[in-house]
Parts: C-alpha cells; structure tokens; sequence
C-alpha cells in the first residue's frame, strides 16, 4: 500500500510539471521555422469547388478543390502580415484549389514530409530536390504545360538540382546568395572577401554570426577555393576526403574564435541589432529587415570576391499526389508576374522572369537591380545549395567524395566539442 | 412519497434482465470487476505511451538509407551505435550534460535550503503565504518566455552589460556555456524548494526541544537533526532539477552556444538520422533509471 502511495504522488507530481513547465515547449524548438503563416493540416476537401479555368495554365486540367503545400515560411502569404503581399488568395478565387501549407524547419524536414505521402506539392531547395527526384518522391513535369514558363530567364532552366539527363522536376521559384554582413560603424571600409569570418575572424572574437548547419561547410570550400587553388575544389557542395578535411580544419580555426551560430533568422537579427556581433553570413532577407528596422541597424551586405553558396528553390509536384492539377496551377501561378513579384519581394531574392521584376517596381523600386535578377555574371560563383553525394554527382567512377551523412557528423563534432 | 416498500418479493417480481445478471455475476467476482474497470488507462498506458515510446527506441536497430534518409524497418543495424561509441564527440556532449545537471541541481540545493527554512520555520504564517505564492508564481508564466527574458538580459547592451559598465567589464554575450547553467538553475529553482519546504515543515518540534534539552546548540541540532531528516526531502527536489537539466535543449540553444544531449537528439530527429536519434536517447533513459534507483534508496519518493 505505502509504494502503492508514492508512486502515485510521484505520477501526480509528474503531471503537475509536465502541466507547468514545458507547456509550450516543445512546439516552438529552437531551429523552428520563422513565423508569418499559419500552419493548417493537410485536408482531403472534396472536389466539388468551382472549376479552374484553363487560362491560367496552358493545357492544365481542372483543378480538385485543394492544395496541400510544404513550404519555406513566408512563401504562401495571404495578405494576414502586410495586406499589400497576398498571393495565395487571388489564386483560391481563380482556381478553387484551398491552399494549406505546412512550414518546414529545414531541407531534411521538407524531406520527411513529403515521404509522408500528405501532400501535393514543395519548394524545395537544392539540397532536397536531388533526394527527392533520386528517392523518386517527385513526379517528371512536361514544362509546356505552363504558360508562364517561357518567361522564365533562361539562366534558371534545366539546372542540374531539378533536371535529370533532360527531364524537368520542377519550376523555379526564386533565388538569392548568402551574403556577408557586417556592421557599417565598425567596418569603415567595406570588406570585400570572407576572410572577416575566417582568417581574419581573430580582430572580431566573439563577434561573428554563423549559420548554424551542416550546409555551411560548403562556405569554408568557397573560401578554400580562393585562397588554396591547389586543393582542386570546382562544387564546393562535392568534397573528397583531403578537400573536406581542410574545410574542416578552416572551420576549426573559426569555431576558436568564439562565433555566434544562429539556427533562426529572428535570432540573428536580434543579435546584430544588440550588437553582439558585427559581421557573418546571412541571408538577404535579415540585411533588408535591419535596414528597415525602427530604428535602422547599420548594416550592409556584400558579397564578396570569392563568391558564395546561396539557393535556387524549386516547386516540385509529388509522386501520386492527391491533386496534381491544383499543384500545377500553384506551379504556374508562382511564376506569374504579379505572384513572383510579392514571393521574391517578401522573402528578398531575384525574381525569375522580366515581367516579375516589373511588377515588382510597383512593390519594391529596384528590386530586381539590387537582387541581380537578370544579372547572370553575378550568379555565375554563386553555388546553390546542393547534396553531397558519394559518387560526386559526376560521371567518372574513380572519384569518391563524403555524403550528407559525413557532412552532418562532421557539423556535429564541430559544434559539440 | 407513496412508492410502494421495496421488499425481497418486490425485487423478485421484476423481469431480471442479462444487464442485471451480469451485474450480479461480476458483483461475486471483485477481481475481475477491478481488472476491467483498469483495462482501459493501464492499456492506454502501455499501448499509447510506452508502445511510441518502445517503437520510437526500436528506430535505434535499423538501418537508415543514408541518401534519401529513410529508415528501413526491420534491417537491423548497430550503426548507429558505432557511431555514438567511435566519435569522442558523443561522449564530451554526455559529459557536458550531466555535469551541467549535477551543477545546477548543487546550485538549486543551496539557494533552497536557507528559502525553505526560513519559509517553515521563521516566517510568520503571513509572511510563510505570501513566500509560497512567490515561489509558485514563476510556474505560472510560459517557459519560453522566461528564457527569452533571460536572453534579454544576458545579449549585449543588456541589464548585465548595463550593470558591469561602471566597473568598466563587459556582459558574458550569448555563446558562453555558464549562462545555461545560470538559466537553468533559476527555472526548476521552485522544483527544489517545494519538496525541502515540506520536509522542513515536516520536522516535529518536539524533536528539536529534545535536541536542545539533550545540550546541542543550534547549530549541531540543524547539522546532526536537521539535515538527515530533510536529506531525502533534498534529494526529492534533486530528481527534478537534474532531469529537467538533462532533457532540456532549448536553454542551452537560445542562452548558449553549448550543445547537450537534447540538442543532438533534437537535431538528428528530423530525418537527419532518426535511428541515431533513437540511440543517443537511451543514454538519457538510463542515466535517469539509474537516479531513480538511488534516489529510491535514499528515501526520496517518501518525500514527494
């Protein structure tokens, strides 16, 4: 009866904590995904709403009512932030697809989710869209099937993260670069290399914000490739063993200097806006927010001599989706002028066709001029984000390089000891 | 108020219905009656929660495709494993956390025990009220939220910096592990001095008279009276404060740079390499079952 007793009150006493302590916990982790769209469950409305019409997408059929959508936070915006950004309505009334999105934490989250068979379609970056196509997760899509393709610049079509030996696997849906950010009132002189987060990293100790993931080992290979060109790194996503290791080595010396990392964007405009650090690797998105924060955080971004990684992302249909037409017309309609527009402005990345970057004066003048929308020779040693892979992703057997998983581990040892 | 009398013959005379015979038959058969009526929490207990708990640990056995990242049922797989066992880093995290949990649990034991006893034995019983609701009230706002302030504060140009400015130092920033242990301590802080509250309260003052007809002054009563009956009070609190510790990972990512046990578990889980998640997280499991066992010896599940 006594032990009977305790157990009890400890069991009680159990609940009570769970009850108080981590209540909100456990749904909002810390690498969670920025806020901005409400996060809906897939449905399975029925397909009885109002017809699509085939103006909006060339030889599409009709669509099925609904439209379950992984997404990076911010690309489906309905007006609830700013009303000037809403997208995903004026696509509702035109197609009677009921659009539902689900954020992804990251590009293995975005993973994950689609192998759940729930949902329709994802804009997924490079480093997931060569999984999904090889895990055969998408579905091949015949890109005359959309009108607004052909507007499309030609520099994002057929890329290797979303074609295989000529087969599309998707339409673009925007690009951008990593930059380098830094503080104006303690760089007097704008920094033109990386070296301020590398070598040079000793005159900021403690003050260098760094992206906190795996991914981030390709920014040590960019830098590699300009300072040791012996080393023979052309894709800085596909290392063998010597190159990696001096990735590493490099990241080492940086990890000695005492950087910031940062999981969440919020988390690192917080930490530039207090002044905790002064220069890292960013995302044009928090360089537009601090400029335009009240009042304004003096920072700029460049990106430097040697280049960067940066993304191209990608909306792909999945394998025996429940409304595929819905998600064809989704695919069309981001690549309209007027969608493409408020998507790219919102999240600040280059818009993907001509007529975008005209609409998107009206939003934002000069937008696509200050993303390089048009610009090839900017983008030309930008390295989008990509999987490594054992065989290279080349062709010539003799080389073997580390996969995804060598890279997660390698990220794990570097930030655990 | 004119029913008629319910006597023997009236019962007899209603039709007796299979609800009622069953009724009489499980009535003759208290076990049973006691089993069924527990069938459904104790099943939802093993089916719902230990059955999640037993498949999301088997994920630990297999094998995971290490390209497209899905895990392959039933291939069996130590990998996993070998991992956690051949890379050091696996084991500095463990160490790292464990010692960050035994120093905010010492933290939380020290700052408790002046609190309790001045809560049960010297403030008035006014005074003892308005203590307990003070203790309690931090319970009451979100986890999160008190983080965050905590991040507030410790961030650069914040009340930490702002303080040690005359003295002409400069704030900890966010990166150093200290601030987890600091955080931490203050967060299950109440955990503590809840249960050392009531073991001090427990106390009879007859034994403390005792002690002191006996000769011993204060200080020898508290150390040689005192302290062993509220020890396992003590070590009560202690299961608390140490494995809220151990299984927290979102403090040390928001406050500090320091990567725990949590944070690898957290990070692999989501279809990064969920069996090495599922094997990390046996190391917490057993560490606790162990505390618990020792805990149980010491008598701290009489104090809860």
């Amino acid at each position: 009866m006594r032990t009977r007793r305790i157990w009890g009150s400890i069991g009680a006493t159990a609940l009570i904590i769970a009850a108080c302590s981590s209540g909100g916990a456990p749904t909002t982790a810390p690498t969670g995904a920025p806020t901005g769209t409400p996060t809906s469950a897939p449905s399975d409305a029925p397909s009885d709403a109002p017809t699509a019409t085939a103006s909006t997408g060339g030889g599409i059929g009709e669509g099925e009512g609904t439209l379950n959508l992984v997404i990076w936070a911010g690309y489906a915006e309905r007006g609830a932030t700013d009303p000037a950004f809403d997208w995903v309505t004026p696509f509702e009334a035109e197609t009677g697809c009921t659009v539902n999105t689900t954020d992804m934490t990251d590009s293995n989250n975005g993973v994950s989710l689609i192998q759940s068979g729930n949902y329709d379609g994802i804009s997924a970056s490079g480093d997931a869209t060569t999984r999904l196509i090889q895990g055969g997760y998408v579905e091949a899509i015949d890109t005359s099937e959309f009108s607004n393709y052909a507007n499309v610049f030609e520099g994002l079509k057929d890329l290797p993260h979303n074609t295989v030996d000529g087969v599309n696997y998707g339409v673009p849906h925007g690009r951008g670069p990593n930059l380098l950010m830094y503080n104006t009132e303690t760089f007097t002189e704008a920094p033109t290399t990386w070296d301020a987060v590398w070598e040079g990293g000793s005159d900021h100790v403690g003050e260098i914000s760094i992206y906190d993931s795996s991914i981030y080992i390709a920014d040590a290979a960019v830098h590699l490739m300009a300072t040791q060109p012996d080393l023979g790194i052309t894709d800085p996503y596909q290392l063998n063993q010597e190159q990696f290791d001096a990735a590493i080595e490099l990241l080492e010396q940086q990890a000695a200097n005492d950087p910031l990392y940062w999981s969440s964007y919020t988390d690192q405009i917080a930490s530039y806006a207090a002044g905790d650090v002064v220069v890292g690797t960013t995302w044009p998105l928090q360089v537009q927010l601090l400029q335009g924060n009240d009042p304004p955080v003096p920072v700029e971004g460049v990106k430097p001599d040697e280049g960067t990684t940066g993304w191209s992302d990608t909306w792909m249909l999945a394998k025996d989706a429940d409304h595929p037409n819905c998600m064809k017309l989704w695919m069309n309609h981001m690549m309209s002028p007027e969608a493409n527009s408020q998507a790219t402005v919102w999240f600040g990345e280059a818009a993907t066709s001509p007529e975008a970057c005209e609409a998107a004066e009206a939003l934002s003048p000069g937008h696509c001029d200050a993303q390089h929308a048009d610009d090839e020779t900017y983008w030309e040693n930008i390295y989008y984000w990509s999987t490594p892979q054992e065989d290279c992703a080349d062709d010539d057997a003799a080389t073997t390089c580390k996969t995804q998983d060598d890279w997660v581990q390698a990220w794990t040892t570097l930030r655990g000891s | 108020m004119s029913a008629p009398p319910i006597t023997p013959e009236s019962m007899d005379a209603r039709p007796r219905s299979a609800r009622r015979r069953a009724g009489s038959w499980l009535h003759q058969r208290p076990k049973l009656r006691l089993r069924a009526l527990l069938a459904a929490p104790v099943g939802w207990l093993a089916i719902a929660y230990l059955g999640s708990l037993f498949i999301l640990l088997l994920n630990a056995f297999w094998a995971q495709d290490s390209f497209t990242g899905r895990v392959e049922p039933f291939n069996w797989s130590l990998e996993a494993f070998q991992t956690i066992l051949t890379n050091p880093v696996y084991s500095v995290i463990a160490i790292r956390t464990v010692t960050v949990a035994v120093l905010v649990t010492i933290t939380d034991a020290l700052l408790a025990i002046p609190i309790a006893y001045y809560m049960a034995r010297v403030a008035s019983p006014r005074m003892r009220g308005l203590l307990v609701v003070a203790v309690l009230i931090p319970l009451w706002a979100a986890y999160l939220v008190k983080v965050y302030s905590w991040r507030i504060i410790l961030q650069g140009n914040g009340l930490v910096d702002v303080a040690l400015a005359p003295f002409g130092l400069e704030g900890p920033g966010l990166s150093e592990i200290a601030n987890s242990w600091l955080v931490l301590s203050y967060l299950w802080l109440p955990y503590m001095i809840l249960p050392v509250y009531a073991g001090f309260e427990r106390i009879p003052h007859s034994v403390l008279e005792a002690s002191a007809d006996l000769g011993a002054r204060s200080l020898t009563t508290f150390r040689r009276i005192v302290m062993p009956l509220v020890f396992p009070a003590l070590v009560a609190g202690s299961i608390f404060t140490f494995s809220l510790t151990l299984g927290d990972y979102i403090t040390p990512d928001l406050v500090s740079d320091a990567k725990f046990i949590g944070n690898v578990i957290y990070d692999n889980s989501a279809n990064v390499n969920l069996p090495l998640a599922a094997a990390y997280s046996l190391l917490p499991i057993g560490i606790m079952v162990a505390y618990l066992l020792v805990a149980r010896r010491l008598g701290a599940f009489e104090s809860l």
